[in-house]
């Protein structure tokens, strides 16, 4: 909301104290932000994969699936072709299953063509321990034989646990363990925003439900 | 906190449509060439069948495989409950073995819940004598869903042998928590005394209540439970009770028929029904797994089950 009131070239980090209640939360990236950086990474998927001929894209639930739409539509603007995206739920595959009660399972969707033989680019909000990638090419294993699998992140905090690193970032955020990182989307929270925050209340472990705090927890 | 699936009352309406949408997720796993998850990776399910099954040892063992979990099968006939081995005895062994669920089909209504204050696992009641048969209930409500969509308000017509029949007593529990109406169509002979007090109508008159049915479910004459005569001839019960091409006529066009299986063909349901095109009978089974698969991963994925109900040891 406070979109509307800066100019269209915002200057460097400004400390944008969440306006709407998020209290504690620092807006690290706005919508702005987040616009040009996907504007940048499916530049960058472009010229590395010269032209995305054989590009599939695959959000990784929930906001991962987001980040996949809007990059598949930028390259089509770009190269004046549709290109397929789908999504990838990876709960099934987790490491962490046994540590949290079971959840609700998300939408696996794969475009028509499947993925065999082409460069699935996997999409996901945010990079942290790594593991929920591994999770990602462990059910990939599964649905086919891609070519070459890439990554690209919005938001990269570093703290990995896993020897996995992104092919495209948007932003690499330098963060401490206990602090969180939030990436709210206007289609699924109403707004754009990447909100870095102190340490969640309860401490990563058990029983948190819903898949928001995916980026923040794990 | 350990929880069982006996009943399908065990299930709130947030746990079965919880059930039906994972079910709906891991149906897609049927149509990949690699039919398998990880999820289940070493955990151990039981299948203890005391009674005889094909379907549902077939299809809970399918489920589990499919998951990734141990399967152990256990059948009454060749173990050493010949011998005389009590269903104790039998837990106390299972629980030997690290059973994390125990799949039970027993003749005796209760044995699920006596078992579940016996071993440390999750009991899944796969049909106990004439009580229930909870699983049954989620493939045959996931069944509708995929056919009719939302079940609430939806007209489910159960035809035949309820006083026999654990599937019917778990569709009626289960159908109710989904906003379904049921109704029962019987001879007054093969309805429990009780069934007044169960949540839907019940009509003699088959006729009457097929133009206004959405699902048609038929179930199967259990003549092996019948120790007594509960109709004059099976001729008189087929032209009472049975599903032939004239009364399908009858149903609304989006209607579909079911049935649990196994069919008795030319007794309460005709051939030609039973092939129809409106006839979800091999669908159900296909689902069956879906509906095993979500129960299993919803009781045993986590760190503590997302479904089912406590029983107090």
């Amino acid at each position: 909301m406070n979109a509307a009131f800066r100019p269209a070239e915002p200057a460097a980090p400004r400390p944008a104290e969440g306006a709407d209640g998020d209290a504690g939360h620092k807006a690290v990236l706005e919508a702005p932000d987040i616009r040009r950086a996907l504007t940048r990474i499916a530049h960058e998927i472009l010229e590395r994969t010269k032209g995305a001929e054989d590009v599939v894209l695959l959000g990784i639930q929930t906001r991962g699936v987001t980040l996949a739409r809007r990059l598949a539509a930028r390259l089509e603007e770009v190269e004046g072709r549709p290109v397929p995206w789908g999504s990838l739920d990876v709960t099934m595959h987790r490491d962490d299953l046994r540590m949290r009660p079971a959840r609700a399972l998300g939408r696996t969707d794969l475009p028509a063509g499947g993925i065999d033989d082409r460069v699935v680019v996997l999409v996901d909000d945010v990079l942290f321990s790594g593991r929920t990638v591994r999770a990602a090419l462990d059910a990939l294993n599964d649905l086919g034989r891609p070519r070459a699998v890439q990554l690209a992140i919005l938001v990269d905090r570093g703290h990995r646990e896993l020897p996995i690193r992104a092919d495209y970032v948007g932003k690499n955020l330098p963060t401490s363990k206990r602090e969180t990182v939030r990436v709210l989307l206007a289609e699924n929270d109403g707004r754009d925003a990447v909100l870095l925050g102190p340490a969640a209340s309860p401490p990563p472990g058990p029983a948190r439900r819903p898949a928001a705090d995916r980026g923040a927890g794990r | 906190m350990k929880r069982h699936l006996i009943s399908a009352a065990d299930l709130s309406r947030d746990d079965a449509l919880l059930v039906l949408d994972t079910a709906e997720e891991l149906a897609q796993i049927a149509d990949r060439s690699i039919k398998k998850l990880p999820t289940l990776r070493g955990r151990t399910v039981v299948n203890l069948f005391y009674e005889d099954s094909t379907r549902t040892r077939i299809s809970f063992e399918a489920a589990a495989k499919r998951l990734s979990a141990d399967v152990i099968n256990f059948s009454a006939k060749g173990s050493s409950v010949s011998k005389g081995e009590s269903l104790k005895d039998t837990a106390l062994t299972l629980e030997a073995m690290g059973a994390d669920a125990v799949v039970i089909r027993h003749g005796a209504s209760g044995a699920p819940h006596r078992l579940a204050g016996w071993v440390r696992g999750s009991v899944i009641n796969a049909g106990d004598g004439t009580h229930e048969h909870p699983t049954q209930a989620l493939l045959d409500a996931f069944t509708m869903r995929r056919r009719l969509g939302d079940l609430e308000g939806r007209k489910v017509t159960i035809v035949g042998d309820v006083l026999h029949s654990r599937v019917a007593r778990s569709n009626v529990l289960l159908l109710n928590t989904l906003g379904a109406d049921v109704t029962l169509v019987a001879p007054p002979t093969l309805l429990p005394v009780a069934v007044d007090s169960w949540p839907c109508s019940v009509s003699y008159d088959l006729d009457a209540v097929l133009p206004k049915s959405d699902v048609v479910m038929m179930l199967r004459v259990q003549r092996e439970r019948m120790n007594a005569a509960y109709f004059p001839t099976v001729r008189e019960y087929s032209r009472r009770y049975g599903l032939d091409a004239e009364r399908l006529a009858k149903l609304p066009e989006h209607a579909i028929v079911m049935h649990p299986g196994p069919m008795n063909r030319g007794v309460e349901i005709a051939a030609e029904v039973a092939d129809s095109p409106r006839s979800t009978i091999t669908e159900q089974v296909a689902n069956g797994v879906s509906a095993r698969m979500a129960v299993l991963y919803l009781l045993l994925g986590g760190s503590e089950p997302a479904i089912g109900a406590e029983v107090p040891a």
